[in-house]
């Protein structure tokens, strides 16, 4: 293991974390929900009277994201995302993410940040189990194959 | 009303922050989960800052048991550690590894308009809608057959 000095963005990434965690903490204290997308995304394809008005309106907020962040800087903060993984490679990943996200009850964000931040047994099992997953997939296409 | 507002801007936020932080750039994620490569220690970050955050918010919301728009608030009650979890993690960060998307990063990276972005996330609202059936089928009572 060497250290990727030349990508590393301490101070962006510190911030964008914070502002997740912000983002995290108004969500659950304002309007009393669990930040996961997941679930949000989740719940849209079992639509239930009453249930859906806050998923749309955080997914808008948050597709809403680029555009806002365009016009506050116009050199764009989201440098264009770099998919290096084939067509085939992306959609069986989407399969793998849409499946397993919903059958482990949680992603990044449900399970990494609201649930260790809850200190959930349940969280940490399955941010240890996702990120060791993500670890050894990477390994093995990285440097086996 | 003021939900909705609220909710649209805590969407927004967590939008930005999912780009400010480095998580929308597939190759980012990987250079985070290359452990055994050329590493990069960014996204670890990421997520000591939001637990940071979100620690504070949650001691509080632990002791309330209405939201501050005097709503209902939802706290998982699920304490079970089991198999659905186990899998469920170890498939997602499979796939996670594979293309470097998580759900919203994957949902907010569809404005740059490449296509690989938008496939991802099509993939993925049909891995979730697979789920739907699967956990449908799962909840149907066995079919015994007698002899």
């Amino acid at each position: 293991m060497t250290i990727d000095w030349t990508h590393f963005t301490p101070w962006l990434s510190l911030g964008g974390g914070l502002l997740l965690g912000l983002a995290s903490a108004a969500f659950i204290l304002v309007n009393g929900r669990i930040l996961g997308i997941s679930g949000i995304l989740g719940g849209l394809l079992t639509p239930k009277t009453g249930d859906m008005g806050w998923r749309l309106s955080f997914l808008l907020g948050m597709v809403a994201a680029p555009w806002v962040a365009k016009v506050l800087l116009p050199e764009g903060w989201m440098q264009a995302p770099r998919i290096e993984a084939s067509f085939g490679v992306v959609s069986l990943a989407g399969l793998l993410v849409g499946f397993g996200t919903r059958y482990g009850s949680g992603c990044t964000s449900g399970h990494g940040v609201c649930g260790l931040s809850r200190l959930s047994p349940r969280s940490l099992v399955s941010t240890l189990t996702f990120m060791g997953l993500g670890f050894v997939t990477v390994y093995a296409v990285r440097h086996l194959f | 009303m003021k939900h909705r507002i609220s909710e649209f801007v805590v969407g927004l936020l967590f939008g930005l922050g999912l780009m400010l932080a480095g998580m929308t750039d597939p190759a980012k994620v990987i250079g985070f989960l290359d452990l055994l490569g050329n590493w990069d220690p960014s996204l670890a970050l990421v997520m000591a800052g939001a637990i940071a955050v979100g620690v504070g918010a949650f001691a509080v919301a632990r002791q309330r048991t209405t939201n501050l728009l005097g709503g209902a608030l939802h706290l998982p009650t699920s304490q079970q550690i089991d198999k659905p979890l186990v899998i469920g993690a170890a498939l997602f960060g499979a796939g996670w590894g594979l293309a470097g998307f998580c759900p919203g990063p994957a949902i907010v990276s569809m404005a740059s308009g490449q296509t690989k972005a938008i496939v991802f996330v099509a993939f993925m609202l049909l891995g979730m809608w697979g789920f739907e059936l699967f956990s449908r089928w799962m909840a149907l009572p066995e079919i015994k057959i007698e002899a």
